[in-house]
Parts: structure tokens; C-alpha cells; sequence
């Protein structure tokens, strides 16, 4: 090689045809030599396939590559791990019955005469666990660690294959907030050391806070590169969707009325292991206000969905809504005494994917009078006009309108489609679990003013949400669910998300009554 | 006393094998439902050899001869059940079944041929290997030891070192817990599995050859294997996919199929007179017990059963 290149990665005018659709138009990405370089994009703008391209899943019918100022063909994962790239991917490549030394070593493994050496494997792990500051039990199984040591090995499965060039995409989903600011800083300790990091990720603070230098894409294309310093994350968001958007969600005072829902000591068995996932729950959720569940992931939150809404029984404990005691009421009884569910899982709870767009709409209502006449048969006519006014009235983007399968849309479109049947219906008690996942900031936004109409036309909502923008942003009122008990009551406009991440890692707890 | 140690000792050995079988199959991500077929073809290739080669071998080339041919037998018939789920992504369950008929009914027709091509009159599927059988067989005084028995204990230890102390062992079980991550690391999860099913072909045809030397000097194939290949997938499950837990299991439903042959030689179960057909049905009672009560806390291998496909994520 002549002169170093400054580029650890060049792609250069990336094009990348789906029939259909162009999913990468003529897209750039140059990372440097030791930066931190952040991807960003909404949902849909092209972030995956681009990254397909660079680890040879996918080829490009235009565009070139180059790795430290050589051109290469990347035509299988395996090139691009010779190459010395390494991804952290948003869903960890772990096996969760091995240790996470086995993880490390899997496919690399220093061997004698077959059989696995892996003394030396401990040794190098624990030097580069020391000099990176990722703390990690070797001898511990995946499925007994933490999230955030699960990250930490799959940083070290790259770091073990001495990769120079590491993408995380969009790392940041499943941590709490303080592991959030421990992978920052272990992201700059990296690049200290002379690694080029690539950043994948909607969430601008982040952004601003780690990266270097940040690139756009929208809508498959390529916006632009700008320096972190020299912008601001109202530009970024400009650039990401292409107008402005409002991050503060603006709403009014509450004006809290009568309790809708009063749920006692509930306990609900765990699937997983023998203990109940929720233990002892007592929460009111009065008309007019939004109260949010807050926790990480698999603290028990599905678990208290589902015995609120009937998917599973309680093991004890009683749930009134509107002051009736519903603890044994069947599914249906619930939906029509107004309790409306936008579930977590929007594929198995939420819509019968191979059925039209017109029949997920009417799925708790078509044996109403209005779509179902007296000889029992289905008023298709009533459930077509039906369906075309919830789609104007929603925005429900689809190929076909009422007669495509739900199959065929879009993630944000289903969720659409569920938000406008279970809004529609006029509840009393809205419970949405997580109801902007997979959704990009402009549709975020939308959800978010539903939530809060619903809340000033007097409805009560029970929001349950991972996401911490969401929870110090929509609610009233912040409960902290930990190992499935509430474990705090927060004011999200005297809180911080320091605090609230506290509570999340069961660091912090207080003594909460209903 | 001695007859139930010996008989525990070789149906114990039948089920251990084909457990291991079943349980490399499983550790790579494919579930092997046909080693009842498995089993029946490994026996016939073993018998072939010890009716043809029995007079023409020394004791030694004999046994080894038999233990190689079965295992083959065994791995070949087992490739179909690769080909079927690992290349063409075919259901498991309806393969490994399918291969369990063909066994029985192709096992069959191919020992009838045999036999009526030997001799006209004999349409038997009846292939009698009493002179071979007591080669594998050294009396210990009361006690009729078989080279199987060791055979087993070797492949035992075998199969824990490999899935253990390997690398072949630790890849292959990453296909069958997260292919995803097995092949982001470069491993060919096809490749592993292909392994994983020819070795699970290989110990399961075994079995099936010391199956049917276990108690009789000739083997009318037609019966099929009463149930063992079933019976061993249970053992596998109690033995929660682990070699050394296997054997445990293995001795234990040895154990009880052993009685149902010597339980009138104790003369307290011979006093409490019950019909010989309730011993016979003990191994399979137990074992519906055992599932009901083990099945919950399972820790089989995640990705079993599920065709590996490169484009899901």
C-alpha cells in the first residue's frame, strides 16, 4: 500500500434495486480512521440494506467498496470478518445455553489435535475485558447475564477477532440508562485505541453525544454528512424526515376524574420459570390521565398485560373497571365494557395477518348489528364503508385499501390499523403496550397525539413503553416495574432520566400504594 | 440376580446408543423421529453380515465387521432424513415418521427377497444369527458378558468428549441452539447438521443390531423393534440431552424392561403374581410418567426442528 488511506470504509454511490422499490439510491458512506460515525435514518430509509451490502448479503447493482483504500468484492459474510469488520447486531448473535467464553471463541477456536484449548482464549479475553473496561463473567451462561453483559461479549466476539472496524446497530434499544452511558464511553474508548466505529440509530442525543460525524439517509437516499459539533439535533431531525419535527410532546394540564381501572394485588405466573412474573400489583388509573409502566424489558410488564386484559388468569388478585370487578370476565366482556388493548405483540395478539385489512377492523365488532344483519351473515357492504372511513380518518397506507392482507403492509401500518380499531371502538380504558415500536419519528408523533386526545376527551390510558423519550414525555404519571412489582411512582416533570434509571435497575425503590 | 444385571446391562445399552442418536440429531437442530426405522435397517445390514460372513471371519474382524456395516446402515438410511429436512426444508415430524414406516415395510421386503431368492419354499423374514451371537458373548461364570456392552461405554464416553471437548462439538451444538449465530461466525450450519444426523444414523443403527441380539438368536423383522427408537427419544428427553445423564436414564429404563424377562426368578414378584404383559408394559408406562413430569423443565436444544433458512434473521 502507497499511501494510507484516511477511510477505514468507502462506499461508494451505493445503488440497491428491490423490485419495486430502490431500497439504497446512490448512497455514500465514508468512515475514517478511528471515528465514531453515526448512521442515522428513519424506519425504512435504507440503514439495513446498506449494511447487508457492506457484509455481502446483498449485492449492489451499483456502487464500489473499498477497505482501507482497496477495492473489494464482499460476496458472503465470511469476507467481510476476513476484511476485520465485526457487528454488534440490535438482536445479539448469542448462544444463550453456552458461557459467554464458548460465545466468544465459536468459529475461532484455538484447538490441539481437534480438542478445544481454551486457557489461552480466557487469557486474551479477560486482557481485552480489562483494557476496554467490559466487565464480563467468562464462566457465566448468556441466559443468566444481563443484557448489558450480553452487549459487552458481543463487543468482545469482535474485539477476540482483533476486527478494526465495528458497527453497532442501533445498540442502544434494549439498555437501561446508565449502561447507555457505560457503552458510550466504551464506544470512545475504542476509538482512543484506534477503532472506526459505525453508529446505526434513530436517537439523536445519542448521537450528538458519541459520535464524530453523522450521515442521513431518507427514504433510500442520501442526505448528507455533517459534523456532530457543528449542527444541532433540530437539523438532524430536518434531515432525517425532511421537515421539522416537534420532539416535545405538547400537551395540556390533565384533569383527572373518577378511577377507571383499580387493579389489587395482582399476581400472574411466569411461563418461564416458577415464580409469579408479577408479584402483588396495585395500580388506579383515573379518566383523564395517562399512566405509564416503565421497566427494561421482561420485568413482568407483558405478564401484567396479559392478566389485565384476560390473555392468562390471575394467580390472585382482582382487576374493577368502572368500579365492576372484571378479574374473571372473558376477553370479549372486557373489550365491550370498553377496555381497549393495542397489544405488545402486534403479529400474535394484534391482527390475523392473513385476513384483509377490512376484517382485522372489525375484529371485535363484527357481530354487532351493523355488520352482521339477523340471519347471522356478515354485512360486507356496512363493513367495507366501515373500513374506508377508518382508513381516511387514520391514514392507513395500504396497496390494495380494505381488501389487503394485513400480511402485505407495512409495520407502521398495522400499527395504524390497530390504533384506529381499538380508538375507534370509544373506550373507557385505552392500554397500549409499547405502541410506537418499529415506528419512525413521524408516526411516533401521530401515536403520541391519539394517546393524548384520548386523555383530554376523558378516557383513562395505561401506557406501558420501553422507550424513555416516551415515558418522561406522554404520561401523567410514571409507575417503575422491577422483577414484577411496582417499585416506584415518578412526576415525569420533577424526574430525571438518571433517576427514572434508577428505579429501571432496581438500584432505587420506594414503598408505592395504589 | 445376575440375569436381571445382564439384562439391564443390554437393553440399558440399546436405549443409550439411540439416545445418543437421537441426541446428536438434536444438538445439530434436527429432531430424528425415525430411529425406530433407523434401528431396524442398522439391524438388518448387521445381520446380513453375520449370516454370510460368520464362517469366513476370525471373532474379532466378525464383531468389528458387524458393529461398521450397522453403523453405515445406519448413516445411509439417516440421509434421507438430511436430504428431506436439511436441503429441502421438509417438517421433521413427517419425515422422521415416514422413515419409521419405510424401515419396517422396506426391511422387510428385502429380507423376504433374500430369503425366497435362497430358498423357494422360504418366505419367512427371518434372518437367524445364532452361531455369530455367541461370539459377541463371554460367560463370567452366571453372568454372559457382550462386546456390545463395552462397545457402549465407549461411544458414551465418546459422544461426551466430543459434544464437550470439542470443536466440532461446540459448533455443532451452536446450530442447534442459534444457527443465526453459528453461521454469522462462519460456520455452515448445513454442513454441522449434515454431521449431526449421519453420526445420530450411525448410533442408532448400531442399537438396532445389539437390539436384536439382545435376547434371541434369530430376528423376524416385521416385528419392527417393539417401540425402543420411541422409547429411546424418551430416555434422551429424561436424560435432558446430556451424555452422562442419558446413561443414568438409559439404566434406569433398562432396569425396568429387564424385569418383564427374569421378574419370576425373584420369588417375591414371583408371589405377587402378576401377568407377565404388565412387566412387559412397564418401560412405557414409565416413560409416559417420566415425560409428564420432566417435560416442563426441558432444556432441548432451541433451534430444533426448524429448518435453518440463511435469509431469516
Amino acid at each position: 500500500m502507497s499511501t494510507p488511506s484516511p477511510y477505514a470504509i468507502e462506499m461508494l454511490h451505493i445503488t440497491k434495486r428491490f423490485p419495486g422499490i430502490i431500497a439504497n439510491d446512490d448512497v455514500t458512506l465514508q468512515l475514517k480512521q478511528g471515528e465514531i460515525h453515526a448512521l442515522l435514518g428513519e424506519n425504512g430509509a435504507g440503514k439495513s440494506t446498506l449494511m447487508s451490502v457492506l457484509f455481502g448479503l446483498y449485492q449492489p447493482e451499483e456502487g464500489e467498496i473499498y477497505v482501507k483504500g482497496k477495492k473489494v468484492e464482499i460476496n458472503d459474510p465470511n469476507v467481510a470478518n476476513e476484511l476485520g469488520i465485526g457487528m454488534v447486531h440490535q438482536h445479539f448473535k448469542l448462544v444463550e445455553c453456552f458461557t459467554v467464553l464458548d460465545n466468544i471463541i465459536l468459529g475461532v477456536e484455538t484447538t490441539k489435535g481437534g480438542f478445544l484449548q481454551k486457557d489461552e482464549a480466557r487469557k486474551k479475553v479477560m486482557a481485552l475485558s480489562e483494557k476496554y473496561g467490559l466487565r464480563v463473567d467468562p464462566d457465566a451462561k448468556i441466559q443468566d447475564i444481563t443484557v448489558g453483559m450480553q452487549q459487552r461479549t458481543e463487543i468482545l466476539k469482535m474485539l477476540y477477532r482483533d476486527n478494526e472496524i465495528l458497527i453497532f446497530d442501533e445498540p442502544t434499544a434494549v439498555l437501561t440508562p446508565q449502561e447507555i452511558e457505560e457503552l458510550m464511553q466504551i464506544m470512545k474508548n475504542l476509538a482512543a485505541e484506534g477503532k472506526s466505529i459505525l453508529f446505526i440509530s434513530h436517537k439523536l442525543a445519542e448521537i450528538m453525544a458519541v459520535a464524530d460525524r453523522c450521515s442521513v439517509l431518507r427514504k433510500g437516499k442520501y442526505i448528507g454528512t455533517v459534523e456532530t459539533k457543528n449542527t444541532t439535533m433540530e437539523e438532524l431531525s430536518a434531515m432525517m424526515v425532511g421537515r421539522n419535527v416537534n420532539f416535545h410532546v405538547e400537551k395540556g394540564e390533565a384533569k383527572v376524574g373518577k378511577p377507571v381501572l383499580e387493579v389489587r394485588n395482582m399476581s400472574v405466573a411466569s411461563k418461564v420459570h416458577k415464580n409469579n412474573a408479577v408479584k402483588n400489583v396495585s395500580l388506579t388509573v383515573h379518566a383523564g390521565e395517562i399512566v405509564c409502566i416503565a421497566g427494561i424489558d421482561g420485568n413482568g410488564q407483558t405478564e401484567f398485560v396479559y392478566g389485565l386484559t384476560g390473555l392468562e388468569p390471575l394467580v390472585s388478585g382482582s382487576v374493577k373497571m368502572l368500579g365492576e370487578d372484571i378479574t374473571k370476565a372473558k376477553i370479549r366482556e372486557r373489550s365491550l365494557k370498553g377496555m381497549s388493548h393495542i397489544p405488545e405483540d402486534r403479529h400474535k395478539h394484534g391482527l390475523v395477518l392473513d385476513y384483509s385489512l377490512e376484517d382485522n377492523l372489525v375484529l371485535q365488532r363484527y357481530f354487532e348489528p351493523e355488520f352482521t344483519n339477523k340471519a347471522g351473515f356478515l354485512r360486507r357492504d356496512n363493513i367495507r364503508k366501515y373500513a374506508e372511513k377508518l382508513i381516511a380518518e387514520y391514514d392507513i397506507r395500504s396497496g390494495q385499501g380494505p381488501v389487503t392482507k394485513a400480511r402485505a403492509m407495512s409495520g407502521g401500518n398495522q400499527q395504524k390499523a390497530i390504533i384506529a380499531r381499538e380508538i375507534d371502538k370509544g373506550p373507557e380504558l385505552l392500554v397500549a403496550v409499547q405502541p410506537t415500536r418499529g415506528l419512525d419519528v413521524g408516526a411516533i408523533e401521530g401515536v403520541h397525539k391519539s394517546l393524548i386526545s384520548q386523555r383530554d376527551a376523558g378516557k383513562a390510558v395505561l401506557l406501558v413503553s420501553l422507550e424513555l423519550d416516551e415515558v418522561m414525555d406522554v404520561p401523567d404519571r410514571i409507575l417503575v416495574m422491577y422483577e414484577g412489582e411496582i417499585v416506584g411512582e415518578l412526576d415525569p416533570k420533577k424526574t430525571t432520566q438518571e433517576e427514572l434509571g434508577l428505579y429501571m435497575a432496581g438500584a432505587k425503590r420506594d414503598e408505592v400504594k395504589a | 440376580m445376575t440375569l436381571l444385571v445382564q439384562y439391564t446391562l443390554i437393553f440399558a445399552s440399546v436405549l443409550i446408543l439411540v439416545a445418543l442418536g437421537g441426541c446428536f440429531a438434536e444438538h445439530s437442530g434436527v429432531i430424528n423421529l425415525g430411529l425406530e426405522g433407523t434401528m431396524l435397517v442398522g439391524a438388518m445390514g448387521g445381520a446380513l453380515t453375520m449370516r454370510y460372513l460368520t464362517d469366513k471371519l476370525p471373532t474379532f474382524a466378525l464383531i468389528l465387521l458387524v458393529i461398521l456395516i450397522s453403523m453405515a446402515a445406519g448413516a445411509l438410511y439417516c440421509s434421507l432424513l438430511a436430504v428431506a429436512s436439511i436441503n429441502l426444508k421438509a417438517d421433521q415430524t413427517i419425515v422422521g415418521t415416514a422413515l419409521n414406516m419405510l424401515g419396517i415395510a422396506g426391511v422387510t421386503v428385502v429380507v423376504k427377497a433374500i430369503n425366497t431368492a435362497a430358498n423357494p419354499d422360504d418366505v419367512s423374514s427371518v434372518i437367524n444369527y445364532g452361531a455369530a451371537r455367541e461370539k459377541f458373548l463371554v460367560k463370567l461364570g452366571d453372568f454372559e458378558f457382550s462386546w456390545f456392552m463395552l462397545v457402549t461405554l465407549i461411544l458414551l464416553v465418546a459422544a461426551y468428549v466430543i459434544l464437550y471437548k470439542t470443536r466440532f462439538g461446540l459448533r455443532m451444538m451452536a446450530c442447534g441452539e442459534h444457527p443465526q449465530a453459528a453461521a454469522s461466525v462462519g460456520i455452515n450450519v448445513f454442513k454441522m447438521r449434515w454431521a449431526g444426523v449421519l453420526i445420530s444414523g450411525a448410533y442408532g443403527g448400531l442399537g438396532g443390531i445389539v437390539f436384536i441380539m439382545a435376547g434371541a438368536s434369530e430376528w423376524r423383522f416385521e416385528y419392527g423393534v417393539a417401540g425402543f427408537g420411541f422409547l429411546s427419544l424418551a430416555v434422551m428427553i429424561f436424560g435432558q440431552w446430556k451424555p452422562q445423564r442419558i446413561a443414568l436414564a438409559g439404566l434406569l429404563f433398562g432396569l425396568f424392561r429387564a424385569l418383564s424377562n427374569v421378574y419370576s426368578s425373584f420369588d417375591f414378584l414371583a408371589k405377587m403374581d402378576i401377568p407377565s404383559p404388565v412387566y412387559n408394559m412397564l418401560p412405557y408406562i414409565i416413560s409416559l410418567i417420566v415425560l409428564a413430569f420432566t417435560s416442563k423443565s426441558s432444556q432441548a436444544p432451541k433451534a430444533e426442528g426448524i429448518p435453518y433458512d440463511k435469509g431469516m434473521r
